[in-house]
């Protein structure tokens, strides 16, 4: 979601939040429980066909899903050796399906949609749960994934310049110190752009 | 334009006094505010719309008395911080701009029709869908404009919205922040930018120490430096 989003106009990127959030969990239980490879074929099929009505950039697609076949790279002929090449191809084809079904979610839904996804979902709860707050909760998350990972980054780099490489002391308190401060910042920020309630 | 009024102000950070006994009224269209680091310029600023409540006396903009009307007062004083990383709330660019109209009773068309205005304003529409952190400094600075001026402010308040940008950005900055018809109240070092300002205010060690028209409050602060 942080930055994987893949702007277009599909079918898919219009289809309402909630009904693609469904249609997921469904379809990922769905291939749980197949049983037969062709039918697992047909599944990667649909799925397929969806990537090429949502129109995502093939490099993209391949971002999301190209680290799963790593894992498979090791995890099949591990499970062939034990449980044979049925099982084996069958958990792989489960595996793929799935992920690439979960990506496809990601990278045709902005955060925003997500969001009022999750607050519509959350709102029968109103009694207990704040809706709003929980969303923003998570856009704060997601926006500091980011802001974290700079930090990091810059207190490698300092740690580098010093000489004090390979301290993991000198890596955890800076790192700590400034998100704590970063997140003084962005708590006064909030409050000046209006979020104080 | 808008009135703001100090009113005997004094806040201290713990043992630290950081202001004392301030008072000023501010009305003109263009207000710059030097001072040197730890004189107490970030705090004044920030007096103006309640990001800190004074130990004693009193800020009002428009008559509204800020520790009491903080919401309404920042509904009409727009913040724009030296940082925008920490200003910057959500994931992508058009959703940071859009997020300043929540809760304004806009349904999703006039959010949408306002956040491209915005982007549109700021040459950031190419930006719209781009993750924010991949800005570079200068756009997110643009972006931190954006989402400000989107929600329609009287004042804009900004604490060295230049310090961490290079020549040509800054300059874009303090272009648009003359264009803008706002009132604008501005704490900066780069001086240059506060020559065609209407009032400048020099703060040294927690009070005024000049107060008037550029070029006299500039070569008082400039005095102060030698």
């Amino acid at each position: 979601m942080i930055g994987l989003y893949s702007p277009g106009h599909s079918l898919l990127h219009r289809a309402p939040t909630l009904l693609k959030l469904a249609v997921l969990s469904i379809g990922v239980l769905w291939v749980g429980v197949l049983g037969e490879p062709w039918q697992l074929l047909v599944a990667l099929g649909i799925v397929a066909a969806l990537y090429l009505v949502a129109g995502v950039p093939a490099r993209a697609a391949w971002q999301q899903i190209g680290p799963i076949l790593w894992i498979l790279l090791i995890a099949v002929p591990i499970q062939a050796l034990f449980a044979g090449w049925v099982p084996a191809a069958l958990m792989a084809g489960r595996l793929l399906t799935a992920v690439a079904l979960a990506a496809l979610f990601t990278l045709t839904t902005t955060v925003t949609a997500v969001l009022e996804g999750f607050q519509r979902l959350l709102r029968p709860f109103g009694r207990w749960v704040d809706a709003d707050r929980v969303g923003l909760l998570v856009a704060i998350t997601l926006r500091c994934i980011p802001l974290v990972a700079e930090i990091v980054t810059e207190v490698l780099e300092a740690r580098r310049a010093r000489g004090t490489q390979g301290s993991l002391l000198a890596l955890a308190v800076p790192v700590v110190v400034r998100s704590l401060y970063a997140a003084d910042a962005i708590g006064e920020a909030l409050v000046a752009r209006g979020l104080d309630d | 334009m808008s009135t703001i009024v100090f009113d005997g102000v004094s806040h201290s950070f713990g043992e630290r006094s950081v202001l004392r006994d301030l008072n000023l009224t501010l009305t003109e269209r263009r207000i710059g505010i030097v001072g040197a680091n730890g004189s107490g310029k970030s705090t004044l600023v920030r007096l103006i719309n309640g990001l800190i409540t004074p130990d004693a006396g009193t800020v009002t903009v428009d008559g509204l008395l800020v520790a009491k009307n903080a919401r309404e007062v920042r509904r009409r004083v727009g913040f724009i911080f030296t940082n925008p990383d920490n200003q910057i709330v959500m994931p992508t660019v058009e959703e940071d701009v859009a997020f300043s109209l929540r809760k304004r009773g806009l349904n999703t068309a006039e959010i949408a029709g306002r956040t491209q205005a915005a982007l549109d304003r700021f040459g950031l529409a190419a930006h719209a869908t781009h993750p924010a952190h991949r800005l570079s400094g200068g756009q997110k600075q643009l972006l931190a404009l954006a989402a400000v001026l989107v929600g329609e402010p009287k004042v804009v308040v900004a604490d060295e919205p230049t310090t961490l940008l290079d020549a040509r950005n800054s300059r874009r900055i303090a272009d648009l922040f003359r264009a803008m018809t706002q009132q604008v109240i501005v704490v900066t070092h780069q001086l240059d930018l506060l020559e065609d300002f209407d009032r400048v205010i020099c703060v040294e060690d927690g009070a005024v120490v000049a107060d008037g028209a550029p070029a006299v409050a500039i070569d008082a602060y400039r005095a102060l430096l030698a």
